[in-house]
This record gives C-alpha cells, sequence and structure tokens, in this order.
C-alpha cells in the first residue's frame, strides 16, 4: 500500500542528469513522476512568501475568508528578495529557511497548494501533510541569489504590497532550479543522504 | 619626556570605508572563499553535492559581475574596529559614522534592509540596515583596523553557546562542536565555516567564535594544539555525510577556526559561530 495519493513508481527511469520541467498548475499525476533527489527546473508561475505573509494567509484560513491567490496547483517560494538595480524585475532572489514557515505550512497544501520551495529541515506535520495532500517539498540552494534572480523573467506584487520585501508576489519564471528534497511517496533526501554519505568514527580509524 | 603626536582620523573616512567594505562584501566572494569552493568542487564525491558547489561558483561569478548580491540575506552589518590609541578622530561621531556608512551602502547599494528596531513586539524594519553590531578595542599605535562581517541571519540562527565544566574537557568540546554542526543540517546552508570559541566568559565567548571567522579559509592556525584540533574537527564534520546544502557528500565545512582565551577556574566556555560558505562575507582593512 501507497501513503495518501501515491501509487506504485513506475516510469521513473531517468537519466541521472536529466531534468524533470515542472509548470504550475500541478496536477497529482505529474507528482507522482517525481522523487527525492530529483534536479528540476520551474517554468510559469511560482509565487513569493515568507513569515508575515504566511501569518496572514493563515489567518484569512482559519477565519474561513478568501485567500488574496487561488493556491490550487500552485507553488511558494520561500524568498524576501533584495531589491532590484534599474531595469532588473528582481534583485537577488534565494532561498530563506523554510522551517519558520512550518506552523502554517500544513494548512496550505490541505487548501491545494502543491509545492513549496526553500532550504532546510520541515517538520513532521508539514512532512505528513505532503503524503495526505499530495505535495512535495524543494530547496532551491541558499547563497545563489544571484544566479536565481536570472531566472525570474517577471515580478508583481500580488497581495499584501504593505509587506514590502515580504509581499506576495507572481514570479514568472524560466528554468528556475530546485531539488526535490521531499516527495509525496514519505522519501527525505536529507536524511537518505546522510546515511548513504555519512563515515562511521571508527571506519576512520 | 616625549610626546607622540595625535594621529588626526576624519570618522568620514571611516564612514567611507564601511561602505566600500560592505558593498565588496556582498557582491564579491573573498579569494579564499573562492578557492575553497573550487578546491571542494574538485574533491566532491557525490555529484548532487558536486552541482551544488558549480552552481555557487557560477553565482560568484554572475554577482561580481553584475554587482548584485550573492545571497538576498545581505546581513547584520558586524564591526570589529580595533583603534590605535595615538588616534584622534574629528569630523563627528565614529559610531554615526560607521552607522551612515551602513546606510549609504543598503540603499544606494541595492542590498536588503534586514534589521528591526525592535525584536519583540512591532519588529518594524529600520529600512537601512542600521544599526550595525559594533565591537570596539583600544590597541596600542595610530592605525584604525576595521573588520566588516555581513552576516547573514540563516547560518546566524544555527549558532549555538554552552557553559560547559572543565570535566567535560576537550573531548566535550569536540562533540558540542560536531553536534552543533549536525543539528544545523541544511538549514545553515553548508559548506559552512565554523567558528569556534572556548574559553573567557558567558558574554565574550560569542565574541571570541565570531572573530575567529575573520581568519583567511585554509590558512594554518599559529598554535600547533589549535591546528590539530582544527583538522580533527574539520575531518569528523565532514564525516557526517551532510554534504553542500544537505543533499549528501564529503564537504559539510570548508574550515574550522578555533579561538581560546582565558577563563575561570570552574569554567569552559564553548561558542559555535556557523558562517554560510556560500555568503561568506568578512572584509578587513586597515586605515
Amino acid at each position: 500500500m501507497w501513503p495518501g495519493c501515491a501509487r506504485a513508481p513506475t516510469g521513473h527511469l531517468r537519466m541521472d542528469e536529466q531534468l524533470v520541467r515542472l509548470r504550475a498548475p500541478l496536477t497529482d499525476d505529474v507528482l507522482r513522476t517525481v522523487r527525492a533527489g530529483d534536479a528540476v527546473v520551474f517554468d510559469g508561475v511560482i509565487y513569493t512568501g515568507r513569515d508575515a505573509a504566511h501569518a496572514r494567509l493563515a489567518a484569512l484560513l482559519a477565519r474561513g475568508e478568501p485567500l488574496p491567490i487561488d493556491l490550487t496547483g500552485q507553488v511558494i517560494y520561500y524568498v524576501g528578495p533584495a531589491p532590484p538595480r534599474p531595469g532588473q524585475p528582481i534583485g537577488s532572489a534565494g532561498p530563506t529557511t523554510s522551517g519558520r514557515m512550518d506552523r502554517y505550512t500544513p494548512a496550505l497544501y490541505a487548501a491545494g497548494l502543491k509545492a513549496t520551495i526553500g532550504k532546510g529541515h520541515r517538520s513532521p506535520e508539514v512532512l505528513a501533510a505532503l503524503v495526505e495532500h499530495c505535495g512535495i517539498y524543494l530547496a532551491a540552494v541558499g547563497g545563489s541569489g544571484a544566479l536565481l534572480a536570472r531566472t525570474v523573467v517577471r515580478a508583481d506584487v500580488v497581495a499584501f504590497a504593505d509587506l514590502g520585501p515580504e509581499a506576495i508576489y507572481r514570479l514568472e519564471v524560466h528554468s528556475f532550479p530546485a531539488i526535490v528534497v521531499n516527495d509525496i511517496y514519505g522519501a527525505d533526501l536529507y536524511a537518505d543522504a546522510r546515511r548513504r554519505y555519512r563515515i562511521a568514527p571508527d571506519a576512520e580509524g | 619626556m616625549t610626546t607622540i603626536p595625535l594621529r588626526e582620523v576624519n570618522v568620514a573616512t571611516v564612514r567611507d570605508a564601511i561602505e566600500q567594505l560592505c558593498l565588496d562584501a556582498n557582491y564579491v566572494a573573498a579569494d579564499d572563499v573562492r578557492a575553497a569552493f573550487a578546491r571542494a568542487a574538485e574533491r566532491e564525491v557525490a555529484k548532487l553535492g558536486q552541482r551544488v558547489l558549480l552552481q555557487l561558483l557560477d553565482n560568484m561569478t554572475i554577482a561580481a559581475g553584475e554587482r548584485v548580491p550573492m545571497c538576498q540575506d545581505t546581513g547584520t552589518v558586524v564591526v570589529f574596529a580595533s583603534i590605535g590609541q595615538d588616534v584622534h578622530f574629528v569630523g563627528g561621531s565614529l559610531r554615526d559614522a560607521i552607522n551612515d556608512g551602513v546606510r549609504r551602502a543598503y540603499t544606494a547599494g541595492y542590498l536588503r534592509a534586514s534589521m528591526v528596531a525592535r525584536p519583540i513586539g512591532t519588529r518594524s524594519n529600520t529600512r537601512d540596515n542600521t544599526p550595525a553590531v559594533l565591537h570596539l578595542d583600544i590597541v596600542e599605535g595610530s592605525d584604525v583596523e576595521l573588520i566588516v562581517f555581513a552576516k547573514g541571519g540563516g547560518a546566524e540562527n544555527m549558532s549555538r553557546m554552552c557553559m560547559l565544566t572543565p570535566g567535560d574537557g576537550l573531548d566535550g568540546v569536540k562533540d558540542f562542536v560536531i553536534e552543533t554542526v549536525e543539528i544545523a543540517g541544511p538549514n545553515a546552508c553548508p559548506p559552512v565555516i565554523v567558528g569556534v570559541g572556548v574559553g573567557g566568559t558567558f558574554d565574550s565567548v560569542g565574541t571570541l567564535a565570531k572573530l575567529s571567522l575573520a581568519r583567511q579559509v585554509g590558512s594554518e592556525n599559529p598554535d600547533p594544539e589549535l591546528a590539530a584540533l582544527e583538522a580533527e574537527l574539520l575531518q569528523r564534520i565532514n564525516a557526517l555525510g551532510i554534504g553542500p546544502h544537505g543533499f549528501g557528500g564529503r564537504t559539510t565545512a570548508l574550515a574550522v577556526h578555533v579561538a581560546i582565551a582565558p577563563t575561570h577556574i570552574a569554567s569552559l566556555p564553548v561558542a559555535v559561530n556557523l558562517q554560510c560558505g556560500p555568503a561568506a562575507r568578512v572584509r578587513r582593512l586597515v586605515i
């Protein structure tokens, strides 16, 4: 038996270096084909959101009020960009630590969100929500904000403009690179990676 | 009796130096850091890990070329100013001049303002990344040495300190360092540079750890006992398997720097200040 919406994986025979291209809205069928450790690139629309925007989204959901954006099938990228130079759509734009959004995240996956992009560990509650609601969590490479900003073609504020860099932006991206950390099957790249590359103290001699 | 003439330094010189150091630190990877990444990319056995290291090297090239910050978290500015006792500052307040330098860099240089005035309650942004955290020291001579960090929040948040007891000994110190890197995992943006302070008091040990991060990556500790400790800790950390960005591999840290200070007979304070390698931004200038 596979948990949640997962099915026995099929068709996951892909070359090591082949990149999977993803574009929102994401469907369960698409997410069944990606696995922890896959290098993917996003095209199309992703939304930004970090601490303050998440607190507001969670408050709206708790009161049963509509959200300013439809999350169905969408992607949220945890980022607080640097200000853009004139003529640029966005300044340096790498991921921030995802764990700070953990308390708000399960409710967003329940509301239709399909993927989040950040860096670092998620809580057990978020990992359970991924399996339950058929969602994935990805990491972008922290500290590569200049490179990631180059993949952003356009950036528009779509909610909470008063929050400045913490507002929700709608980003149009082309080949935005990320790595799948947690897939819908419950696999966790961070845990697997440590097991695979750890050298036991006594093996060192 | 001979009198030593005071050297007059206009604080505007300090302001301009701080501005330039902040801009340079955010846009341009230091040579020692870039070289450490290049060495790591050659050696890394994990394919995904190697891909991350190459992406970070590309990022350094793009940031320097476009004059955009390597990381959107352009950090808290931490300044260590060592002031010769024969210096007389003119032209205004030294503290204000340092903050003016920060303000100019962060507003005109398209760097992110990341400071909130009050840590609890409103947490409203000061909008120009001031104030800097300022450590002042008075030393002999007539030089002014400035060390400027743009310290990101991700790695700073994973830093830890502990008041060990003498009975915990060297093994206790080592285990605390390893444990800190292990807990931090991917959150601190590995490969990290690990700054370790041992000794002093509760308040001073964290400063000792931070200042150790100003040493060149790849430099040898002049104290042979500490050099051996650094080598052992680096080997143990890179055996954890965390790897670049936590995706697995043998490059979890680029360097471990240990600094010590005299301490109380009852005490063994230890602090571990983590520095993200991808945006390790520290600059030094003597004026």
